[in-house]
Formats: structure tokens, C-alpha cells, sequence
């Protein structure tokens, strides 16, 4: 996997990780003409698609956008399941999660990612075992941030498919 | 904005309120209100003024003395978002390396988070993390030693990795299991960014693929797929192993917390399929492994869930790539059949793509779901549009070319991302030059794609078209009426409005019209120049082209003095400096018709035109410049050598680009005006000529692709009315005519549009049922395309000479063996020719022959080369020193003066040395083999290669048996052709200990331009002769060797000759004449002067490169001195 980014439905961003080494301003580049893609593509469509030499893949949770570029030899399916694994783990860790956890804990979302990807690899699939490496690290904060508990959502890991 | 982000953003208040309770909120307040601020505002603007605030507190507070650890996480975490809105602020940057290094475990975490997240390989400030890497890894707190190795698999610097490896390594074997499958991704990172650093530690790799616990395994297979990606060869013994794991996954073992969704594993699935897929390509055995496995695979994966699809995709791409098996096969194909009719888009999108990867192998798949492709073609999802067309690419052929193009064509009109067009249009012009059934077909096909492509348009797109046009076929005639077509789709082009056209398509036009237009009689000449000339008055058009047009006008100015005269005056008060040169050259030719014919000869054979690369008609100016006291030309290597000898510090990042440009050092020479436009287009147009090039004789190719043409329009030629445009492709191809004129009376009509699409079916899909499957895939078997293209010359030759080079024994070279031997007959007849003789000590035998050969030298010097058989003498002698070993070189050779005897390598059984010695025409690598063991060793047989000079060995360059104790020689001549300043050669000897048991013993040496220097015998006349006829020339002040009280200009030229075997020809005075050549090819001269304390020395030779190399042995033999 070469990037993934979060956006919301308004393109704002919402997280971003990169594993090719790019300058910010073809990161910036990227990250806006890809959001405006996705965003103008209509909910029937397929959840990839051609951009530049690379493909992306993307799904939509709520109001937030899940996108992941990956080459073209790699499995578009697999991409998918791997953004649905991490809403998982992110739903596991705030239960039932929301785009505000996200906003006011992003260094939470990046530590579960890299506890679930590392450099661009799947390191660790079995939910639990994310999770339990995640609380280690955690038990050492003193209080877990209790926040954002809004459902006003619905579920956010719900599929919409 | 939405009404559930306002919604939100009431409920904030509340929240906060709720928060600031606890004391973590409080730490991470401030981001909170920051959010809370930016959500608030309404304006772009606003949020600049924000955050410029915002990143000035967060400057001042980091750089406070006070800010204590905790303060500056949370400083982190605001640094972060504000990065990820988009604002710099990597002034904190050295900050997150501080909190990694100095920071509690919490403060630490945060710390590398920001690390990985603000630095990108390669930022210097990597290099501080390092310690704090070292560090945290030999940490007993396992979550530092967690974060760490998380840090170092995603940023680090490339060349601390021999720092932290050593530990990395250690942490392989780790009690942890999350610690372990850190390690090995740490590993798998480092062998991405320096493979050669970690190549030590594959058997590391094994032990991780057999850890007990599956997620180490899992993450070692991300290491095993790229290095079979890189050789599948190296792993087919693992074969077993991957098979093995695949089945106990697809069986159920594994523990319940490594499914998903019920099912096991899928990302460990998927990447063994992967793996084996590498590994079964192209190989029945290893194949035959994993049929069963497959087949089980593909059996389990039943359930209707996205992550079944992703395992039966891979492993139908897995059947479709190993070795097939007709079971397998079939039961694949029906998944795809799964695949595409699903009425999941994301589902039909794979099994379009897996059809276009299938149709390869088998083109009746796509027979079968015509329909369902048919259906896609017009779909209203972009993505799933275009896989389409690639999979229509795929089976394109004679037959349904027309249709598909025009499909292809259809779709990019439509389309405006830059990327698509680029790449579809240039699948279509590939298309249309394999399978165009007709001249105007694809003319108007070639127009489309020029003025689709627009101006990203690949280069050689137009490149290749008018090389098609104006190499041609062998048929004179039908060149003739397709260079006519064009000609007259362009005139009708440039007679409507062409201000929008891209500009390559401009170029192509003009070149085609400067250079065919002639062939159409019933069109004015005195038209196309005013067409032309119309085009030099738009803005639209860059100067680029409007080389390119001029450079077409000078061709058809013939004849019309008056409009030309005009033009030209116009032009001559024009701002652009090479459109005024242009301009005169243009006035220059048409007032002189019998420098135009010479140097534009119309209907010239392609490839008859030579140019002068030396650019030796520029000696004059050269000269006079150089007595004017100009500073001479030197390339870049030498100026990077005297930099690095001034500075004593080898600046090798900042290296020089030199800047040459030929246009501007050509303006002036008055008598080679031709050439003049020659290369000021060459630099306009950057054309592929190489000024290294070797011989004088460079084929013009470049030049005429100069003046090039462009694209035309598409909703414009439809309209348009010159005769051989208007009958486009409607007229083409019987089936795309009938599904045209099928869908123009139906389309109203949805009743028949079911009809109207079995209509597109049977004109798409033409050709691929009945023919056999092979057939389709275009490449290979297609029919013979239509528009051949000539071997480009310069390919060829290079291929050829390329091959034989590489066969030592082709005809060619054998031929002139033959010649040679009969040549020197006399001497060659005594050595044993192939055999390997074993002569016990035949030398003395041979001595007489010796002196003959000696003076036939001035012979062997005119020819260009002579084969030295590598035979193989075994002497039962023990080896003992190696000085001993010229003892046993072949009589033949024997008094040649030749280089120290240096040992190559060794290993147990065998030692390697050689020996270089100089014949005139060739340098001779002798070879000796000692046998170190007591026991024979039998089939030993040597190789050697060496990609820049020529070597000529004999096949079979082989002895059968070595007896113990004994030595065999062997010797090859090596040619070169080409200076370099130093080359390598590399080679093996297989042996054999024991039957079936074959060693190799790789070896390797490095030789100079020095060895492959001859002194070249002329007279103090002669060479002034040759002096006056060279055309490349180097000049350079070299350091002048004053020691010894003797003349310095004697010492300095007599320590060159020694260590240059160069030929002193005459010391007058203060100047010395030195002579050399490259073996019995080009020769060197050199003439120097001595100048103060310097030596001046002037180098000329026939060879561009030559003379650099000479002079930079001759400052490496005088620094040494």
C-alpha cells in the first residue's frame, strides 16, 4: 500500500499516512485532486478506481471516507476488507465510533493503525491481538480519554453496502 | 455546510464540558479548543489568521525553556493537525525527536508517531533519531522496544541500517511474538531500501517463515514475495513448504483469533497464492505441487463475501499463471463467469479485470460474456468503462480493429482525466499501425489520436508515425499513396481553422508537407507555402513549431523565390533568434538552387544521409577562437577531476552538468550552412543524438524527425470536404459498416436496441471465435501488420554486432578467422588448434617460429584482428610461484612482453591467476589453472565476460582432465572498440570433483585503456599529415616532471611512454611529438609543449573519446610518477 487517507464528506482531512516517501507538496497535491474525485463519485460506482499509475480504492462509513492507493498488481478486494478491519478495530477500541473520536483522538486512530499496518504491509489481522497491544501501551495513560460517545451517527461500522 | 456537522457541532459545548473533568482532557485541551475554533469559522480566510496564531504560541512555547515534557506532547499533537490542515510547522519537527528521545513512555509514543508522521525518508533529522533507536531496542521495557521497531519499519535513514541491524536481528528471536513480527517487518523495510545490506541474514528469514506463532510466519511471506518476485528461481525448494501452509490454513489450523469473518486468514491466503503463483510460472514440476492445494482453495472459498471473492480472484489468477491444468482451468473460468455476471459493480469490475488478464490465454472467455462486456462499454462508472477498453484492447485484431477504435476513440473524447488519454491514445495508435485495414483509415485514425493527445502527448507517438511514413514498405507505390492521403487530410486540416490543433500534431503536418508534398500534382505548391506560412502568424503556435514549419517551408521553397524572399524578410526581424537564423538560411537557399539541391535532395533514400558528429567543420572556427585565446573544450569528466585535484574533496553530489549547446556554437561558419539547421534543430528538438556516438557516419535519422507534424481534429474532419478525408471510417470494414448503418436507423427505437447491441457483439467480437485461440493475442501471431517498420539502422546494427560479440563462434567471426589463420598460417600452424593437447613441456620446440613472428608485427599491425585460440597446455609440473607460471604460457606467445602474473582467486581445489601480455592487435588474458589437489579434476571449463571489449575464446574452452598437482593455461584476445577508462571482466570455471558434482569458481579483474595502447611507429611527416586530417581534439596543461636535473620535457615524455607504451616520434625544442592508437585501430596523437612549468599537451584523434581517456591515464601516470 502506497498511502491512506481519511476525509470527510466535506473533504476535510482527516488523517493521513504515507509509506512512499513523497514531498509535502505532491502529498498536497495528491491529497486534493484525489479527494475531489472520490468525492464526485456517485454512490453506485465501483470502489476503485485509475488514478495516475496507481489504483485506489476507497469505501465510504458515515460521513467519513476510507481511501488507500495500492499498485497495480495488488488485490483491490483484500484493500477493501483492510479498510473494513480498521473500522472494526476503531469501533472495537472507541466503541462505536464516530468521526468526532476521530477528530479529538487522531494519535489514537494512528496508533491502532500502526499496530494493524506497518510500512504498507497487513502486520497484524486478528482483532484481538491489535487491541491487546494497543491497551499495553495504553494502561500506562493515566485515565482513558472517555469522549465523544455520540451515536448520533447510527453504527458507525455498519456497512452501507 | 451539512446539517449533521452543525448538528455537532452544538452538541461540542456539552461535550467539552463533560471532558475537562478528567486530567487527560486537560492535556489535550488545547487541541480541543483549537478544533473547536476552527470549526467555528466560516472562511478560509479566518482559518489562515487562526492558525498563523496558533503556530506562532506553539513556536514560542516549544522554544521556552519551561515547556515541560508533558506541555510538549501535547504541543506535538497539536503540530500534527495542524500538518495535516495543511500548515508548516516543522519548526517542531526537532522537538518530536526530543520527546522521542527524552520523554516518559506516553510522552515517547507521541514523540515517534510525529517522527514517522513529519519525516520522510531522508530528511537529515533522521539521522538524530538513531541514538534514541539504538537505545529504546536494548530497552527491557518491551513497549519502547515496540515502538522502536515500529519507527525504524517505517522511516529510516538508509545508511544507519549496519547501526540498528545487529539488533534488529536479536530481536528475531524474541520470547514475544508481537516483538518477533516486528522485527522481521523491520527487516523486510531494510531490504526494500538497501537489499544488499540484509543479504546476510536470509537464513534468518527461513526461521522466521517456521515460527510457531502464524503472524510472524505471515509477516515473513511480505520478505519471501519480493525476493521470489525478484528470482522465483532461488526459492523452488520452498515449494513444498508454502504448499504445506496453504493447506493447513484452508484446513481449518489455525487459532480462531486469525479468521475473519469466518474465514482463515484471507491475508495470509492471498499472499501465499502470490507466492505460488511466482513460483509455479513457467514450471511444470513445481506446478504440479499445488494443484491440489488450488483446487481445495478454490472449493472452500464458497461463501458469498467480499473476502472469498478477494482469495477465488487471486487464486484464478494463480490457475491462469502456473502451468495450466485443463480441471483447474475450467473450474476457474466459471468463477469468472461468478465474477463478471454479479450484480456487485465492485464484483463485475474484478471479473472484467481478470477476463482481460485471462483473454491472454484463453480469448473464447471473453466469447462467452460478450454481452456483459457490451453492457459495461456503455456503463455509467467511468472506472469500469475504461477496464473494458482494456480488455477489448486485448483481442483486438484485423477484423474488429475498426470498431474497438473507434469505441476507444469514442471514450476519450469524453474524458478529461490527462493520465487515461495519455495512456489509451497510445494503445490506439499501436492498434492502428498493427491492424489498419486501409491508408485512410489510418490517417484519420493517426489525426484523431494527434489531436486527442493533445499536447501530454507521448513523444514517440509522433515520432513513430512519421518514421512509418518515411521508411515505408518495400512497396514503393503504396508508400507513395499513403504519404499522399496524408498530404492531402493535412492540406484540408490547415484550410479550416487550425489555431486549436496540439502543437505535435502541427509538426507532423508540416513535416509531411514539407516532405511529400510534391507528390500531389494537382495541388499548387504556392498553396501549401501560404498554408504554412499562415501558421507562422498565429500566437497559438510555440516556436518549437514553428522550427519545425520553416524547416518544411525551406523544403518546398524550390521554385518560389518571391513568396520565400517575403516570408524571409518578414521573419528576419523576428525576436526569436533561431527563427532569424532560420530565416537567413532559408533567404541563403532559395537565391541558391544548387546548395538547396545538395542539401535537401528531395526523395532521398531515408537513411543515405550522413552527418559530421565530430563537427570537425568547426575547426576552423575552433582554431581561430583558440588563437584569439580562447579557453579550450574540455568534457566533463576532466573538469570534475580537476575540480576534485584543486579541492583534494570529492564533491561528488554537487557533480556538473555541462551545458552544451550546439546551436550557439554554430552560428558563424559560413561554409556549412546545411549543417547550420542541422543541429540548432537537433537542440530545439532534443532528438535522441548522442554527441558520443562513435563514427563520423551518423545516420540522420534524428534530423528529419525534426520537422515533424501534429494531430488533427476529430468533429472538424467529418465535416470537412477534401475527398480522402470524407470517406473515413464508415467505408472501412464491411462489419463496422453495418453496425454503423444498423445503429443509425435503430438508435431511436428501444425495442430493437437489445438487436442493436448483438449487432456491436458480432462486429466487436469478430474473428476471435473461429480462429484458434492464439490468434487473438495480436502480438505474435497476428496477421502480418500492415505498415511493416523497418529495422531502425541503428538498432540492428547494434543488435547484430551485440550478438555476435556475445557468440564467439558465429559466422562472421569465424570467417575471419579463417582468413586470419590463412594469413599468418605460418604461425598459428603449430599451435595445437582446439585440443588440448597435453604437451609436457613443448616449448623450446616452438623458439624458432618466434623471431619470424616478430617481424611480421608491422604486418599484424595493418590488420584489424587476429583470433589467439585459448588452447590449454597441462604441464605436470607442481605449481609453485606464480613468477614460474610464464613458464608454461604456449610457445607462441611466449616472448611477448607481458604484465606480472597476479592471483585471481582460489578456493580448495583450484587457484586462478593471470597474466596479461600485448600483442600488437590484441591484448592476450592468459589464464592459468592450477589444480591444488592431489586428485584430477575432470571438465573444467572457463568463461569469461566483459560487456565493453570483445572477446574472442574458442568454444570449448574446455579441459577434460587436470591431473593433480598440474597447471592448464588458456588464453583469450581481447579487442576494444571503444575507449574506457578502465573495464572489468568476470568469468567462471566450472569443475568437476567427483562425477555430477559440479564447483564453480567465480573470478573477476579489472584492466585499463593503458593495456590496450599501442605505440604507433609514424615519421615526424606522417604524422603531421594525420595531425591535419583528426578531428576530435583535447587540450590540457599536465604537471611536467623536473626531477633527475635532466630536460624536463625528455623525463616527463619518457615516463609516459613507459607507462603508456606510447611511441616518442620527435622532441624539437621545447615540443615533443608522441604517437599511440587504440590496439590496430584508431590512432592518438599528442603534441606537447612545455609552458612554464606546465606541459600543454594537445591530443587529436579520429575517436571522440579517445583522447579523454589518454589524457587521463597520462595524468594518472604523471601524479604516480
Amino acid at each position: 500500500m502506497q498511502f491512506m487517507l481519511l476525509f470527510s464528506r466535506q473533504g476535510k482531512l482527516r488523517l493521513q499516512k504515507w509509506y512512499v516517501p513523497l514531498s509535502d507538496k505532491e502529498k498536497k497535491k495528491i491529497t486534493r485532486e484525489l479527494v475531489q474525485t472520490v468525492l464526485a463519485r456517485k454512490p453506485k460506482m465501483c470502489s476503485f478506481l485509475e488514478w495516475r499509475d496507481l489504483k485506489i480504492v476507497y469505501k465510504r462509513y458515515a460521513s467519513l471516507y476510507f481511501c488507500c492507493a495500492i499498485e497495480d498488481q495488488d488485490n483491490e478486494l483484500i484493500t477493501l476488507e483492510i479498510i473494513h478491519r480498521y473500522v472494526e478495530l476503531l469501533d472495537k477500541y472507541f466503541g462505536s465510533v464516530c468521526e468526532l473520536d476521530i477528530i479529538f483522538n487522531f494519535e489514537k486512530a494512528y496508533f491502532i493503525l500502526d499496530e494493524f499496518l506497518l510500512g504498507g504491509e497487513a502486520q497484524e489481522t486478528s482483532k484481538k491481538n491489535v487491541l491487546k497491544a494497543i491497551e499495553q501501551a495504553d494502561l500506562l495513560q493515566e485515565v482513558r480519554v472517555e469522549c465523544c460517545r455520540s451515536k448520533r451517527f447510527g453504527n458507525f461500522a455498519e456497512r452501507d453496502s | 455546510m451539512s446539517d449533521v456537522v452543525e448538528k455537532t457541532l452544538s452538541a461540542l459545548p456539552g461535550l467539552f464540558d463533560n471532558v475537562t473533568q478528567t486530567g487527560a482532557a486537560k492535556i489535550t485541551s488545547g487541541l480541543k479548543q483549537l478544533i473547536r475554533s476552527i470549526t467555528e469559522l466560516t472562511s478560509k480566510h479566518e482559518e489562515e489568521k487562526l492558525m498563523k496564531q496558533e503556530l506562532s504560541a506553539m513556536k514560542e512555547q516549544v522554544s521556552s525553556p519551561n515547556t515541560s515534557m508533558k506541555q510538549m506532547r501535547e504541543v506535538m499533537v497539536r503540530a500534527m493537525y495542524c500538518e495535516m490542515l495543511g500548515y508548516d510547522a516543522s519548526f517542531t519537527y526537532i522537538h518530536a525527536i526530543k520527546l522521542a528521545q527524552q520523554g516518559s513512555v506516553l510522552e515517547k509514543r507521541v514523540g515517534y508517531l510525529a517522527v514517522s508522521l513529519f519525516l520522510t525518508e531522508g530528511h537529515e533529522l533522521l539521522l538524530l533519531l538513531v541514538n534514541t533507536v539504538l537505545k529504546d531496542l536494548q530497552s527491557t521495557n518491551l513497549i519502547e522496544v515496540c515502538m522502536a521497531l515500529t519507527v525504524v519499519a517505517q522511516v529510516f535513514p538508509k545508511d544507519m541500517i549496519p547501526a540498528v541491524l545487529p539488533l534488529v536481528e536479536d530481536k528475531l528471536s524474541h520470547p514475544k511474538e508481537i516483538i518477533r513480527r516486528k522485527a522481521v517487518l523491520a527487516l523486510y523495510k531494510f531490504y526494500l531500501i538497501a537489499p544488499n545490506q540484509v543479504q546476510h541474514i536470509h537464513a534468518k528469514f527461513r526461521k522466521a517463515l517456521c515460527d510457531k506463532d502464524p503472524g510472524v510466519m505471515t509477516s515473513s511471506l511480505h520478505i519471501y514475495l519480493q525476493l521470489i518476485r525478484e528470482s522465483p528461481d532461488g526459492y523452488k525448494d520452498l515449494t513444498g513448504s508454502f504448499v504445506a501452509i496453504m493447506k493447513q490454513v484452508v484446513g481449518g489450523k489455525l487459532p480462531m483469533d486469525f479468521y475473519y469473518h469466518n474465514v482463515p486468514a484471507p491475508w495470509l491466503q492471498i499472499q501465499l497464492l502470490r507466492i505460488l503463483s511466482l513460483l509455479g510460472r513457467e514450471d511444470q514440476s513445481t506446478s504440479e505441487q499445488m494443484y491440489e492445494v488450488l483446487d481445495e482453495s478454490l472449493r472452500r472459498a464458497e461463501m458469498n463475501h467480499n473476502i472469498t471473492y478477494a482469495i477465488l480472484y487471486e487464486c484464478v489468477k494463480a490457475i491462469y499463471t502456473i502451468h495450466p491444468k485443463a480441471e483447474l482451468l475450467e473450474k476457474a473460468a466459471r468463477c469468472i463467469g461468478n465474477f463478471v455476471l454479479s450484480p456487485k459493480i465492485n464484483l463485475k469490475y474484478l471479473g472484467l479485470k481478470a477476463l482481460t488478464y485471462v483473454v491472454q490465454h484463453d480469448a473464447k472467455l471473453a466469447l462467452q460474456h460478450q454481452m456483459t462486456i457490451i453492457e459495461c462499454l456503455d456503463h455509467s462508472d467511468f472506472t469500469i468503462k475504461r477496464e473494458t477498453l482494456e480488455l477489448l484492447f486485448r483481442i483486438t485484431n484485423a477484423q474488429n480493429v475498426t470498431v474497438i477504435v473507434e469505441k476507444m476513440l469514442d471514450f476519450l473524447r469524453g474524458c478529461g482525466d490527462e493520465h487515461t488519454v495519455i495512456h489509451l491514445v497510445g494503445k490506439v495508435a499501436e492498434l492502428a499501425e498493427k491492424f489498419a485495414p486501409d491508408n485512410s483509415w489510418f490517417i484519420q485514425t493517426m489525426s484523431d489520436v494527434f489531436s486527442i493527445g493533445g499536447d501530454s502527448l507521448q513523444q514517440d507517438v509522433p515520432n513513430n508515425f512519421l518514421r512509418l511514413l518515411a521508411e515505408g514498405s518495400e512497396c514503393k507505390e503504396e508508400d507513395d499513396e499513403l504519404r499522399l492521403f496524408a498530404v492531402d487530410s493535412y492540406l484540408t486540416v490547415l484550410k479550416g481553422d487550425a489555431s486549436h490543433l496540439p502543437q505535435h500534431f502541427l509538426q507532423v503536418m508540416s513535416w509531411v508537407l514539407g516532405e511529400y508534398s510534391h507528390l500531389q500534382e494537382c495541388v499548387d505548391q504556392r498553396e501549401v507555402i501560404r498554408l504554412l506560412a499562415k501558421l507562422l502568424d498565429q500566437r497559438s503556435v510555440s516556436s518549437e513549431t514553428r522550427v519545425w514549419i520553416l524547416s518544411a517551408l525551406t523544403k518546398i521553397s524550390e521554385g518560389q523565390t518571391d513568396l520565400i524572399l517575403e516570408l524571409a524578410e518578414s521573419l528576419s526581424s523576428s525576436q526569436d533568434t533561431v527563427l532569424r537564423q532560420q530565416a537567413q538560411e532559408l533567404r541563403h537557399l532559395s537565391r541558391d538552387s544548387q546548395l538547396q539541391e545538395c542539401v535537401l535532395p528531395r526523395g532521398a533514400p531515408w537513411d543515405s544521409m550522413e552527418v559530421d558528429s565530430s563537427l570537425s567543420f568547426l575547426d576552423g572556427f575552433v582554431s581561430e577562437a583558440l588563437a584569439a585565446g580562447a579557453a579550450p573544450y574540455k568534457p566533463p569528466h576532466q573538469r570534475q577531476e580537476e575540480l576534485s585535484e584543486e579541492r583534494a574533496l570529492n564533491l561528488e553530489p554537487y557533480s556538473f552538468s555541462l551545458p552544451v549547446s550546439l546551436s550557439s556554437c554554430s552560428i558563424t561558419d559560413r561554409q556549412s550552412p546545411p549543417l547550420l539547421s542541422v543541429s540548432s534543430g537537433l537542440s530545439g528538438n532534443s532528438t535522441e543524438l548522442s554527441q558520443k556516438e562513435g563514427s563520423s557516419t551518423l545516420i540522420l535519422e534524428g534530423v528529419r524527425r525534426v520537422w515533424g507534424k501534429d494531430g488533427y481534429l476529430p468533429q472538424k474532419e467529418t465535416a470537412a470536404t477534401a475527398p480522402p478525408v470524407d470517406e473515413p471510417s464508415i467505408a472501412v470494414h464491411p462489419s463496422g459498416q453495418q453496425e454503423v448503418a444498423e445503429r443509425i436507423e435503430t438508435q431511436p427505437e428501444p425495442s430493437t436496441r437489445n438487436q442493436d447491441k448483438q449487432q456491436l457483439a458480432s462486429s466487436l467480437f469478430v474473428g476471435l471465435g473461429t480462429q484458434s485461440s492464439i490468434s487473438l493475442l495480436g502480438k505474435s501471431e497476428a496477421p502480418p501488420p500492415r505498415f511493416r517498420k523497418k529495422p531502425r539502422p541503428h538498432e540492428s546494427s547494434s543488435s547484430s554486432s551485440g550478438t555476435s560479440e556475445r557468440s564467439s563462434d558465429s559466422s562472421s567471426r569465424s570467417s575471419r578467422t579463417t582468413t586470419d589463420s590463412f594469413l599468418y598460417g605460418s604461425l598459428l600452424e603449430e599451435e595445437p588448434v582446439t585440443s588440448t593437447s597435453t604437451t609436457t613441456n613443448g616449448l623450446s620446440q616452438n623458439k624458432h617460429t618466434e623471431g619470424d613472428r616478430r617481424a611480421n608485427t608491422s604486418q599484424i599491425l595493418g590488420s584489424d584482428m587476429v583470433i589467439v585460440r585459448p588452447n590449454t597446455i597441462q604441464d605436470r609440473h607442481p605449481p609453485s610461484a606464480s613468477s614460474d607460471l610464464t613458464a608454461l604460457l604456449p610457445s607462441e606467445i611466449k616472448d611477448l612482453p607481458h604484465s606480472d602474473v597476479i592471483s585471481l582467486t582460489s578456493d580448495p581445489s583450484l587457484s586462478l591467476a593471470s597474466c596479461r601480455m600485448f600483442r600488437d592487435e590484441a591484448l592476450l588474458l592468459v589464464i592459468f589453472i592450477c589444480n591444488c589437489t592431489d586428485t584430477v579434476i575432470k571438465d573444467v571449463a572457463v568463461q569469461l565476460t566483459c560487456e565493453e571489449l570483445e572477446t574472442a575464446s574458442l568454444r570449448g574452452n574446455v579441459v577434460d582432465c587436470l591431473e593433480g598437482k598440474s597447471t592448464s593455461v588458456c588464453h583469450y584476445a581481447l579487442l576494444m572498440d571503444e575507449p574506457h577508462t578502465n573495464v572489468s571482466f568476470t568469468g567462471t570455471v566450472s569443475y568437476q570433483t567427483q562425477p555430477g558434482h559440479t564447483n564453480t569458481l567465480p573470478f573477476s579483474g579489472t584492466l585499463s585503456t593503458v593495456d590496450f595502447i599501442r605505440p604507433l611507429v609514424v615519421t615526424t611527416e606522417e604524422y603531421g599529415k594525420l595531425w591535419l586530417s583528426l578531428s576530435h581534439d583535447v587540450k590540457q596543461n599536465l604537471k611536467l616532471l623536473t626531477d633527475a636535473g635532466g630536460d624536463p620535457l625528455k623525463t616527463t615524455l619518457n615516463a609516459l611512454k613507459d607507462a603508456l607504451q606510447l611511441h616518442v616520434v620527435d622532441i624539437i625544442g621545447s615540443e615533443g611529438i608522441v604517437a599511440c592508437r587504440l590496439l590496430s585501430g584508431a590512432p592518438c596523437l599528442l603534441h606537447c609543449r612545455v609552458n612554464g612549468s606546465a606541459l600543454a599537451m594537445w591530443l587529436r584523434s579520429p575517436h571522440p573519446s579517445l583522447p579523454d581517456c589518454i589524457l587521463y591515464h597520462c595524468q594518472r601516470a604523471l601524479a604516480e610518477h
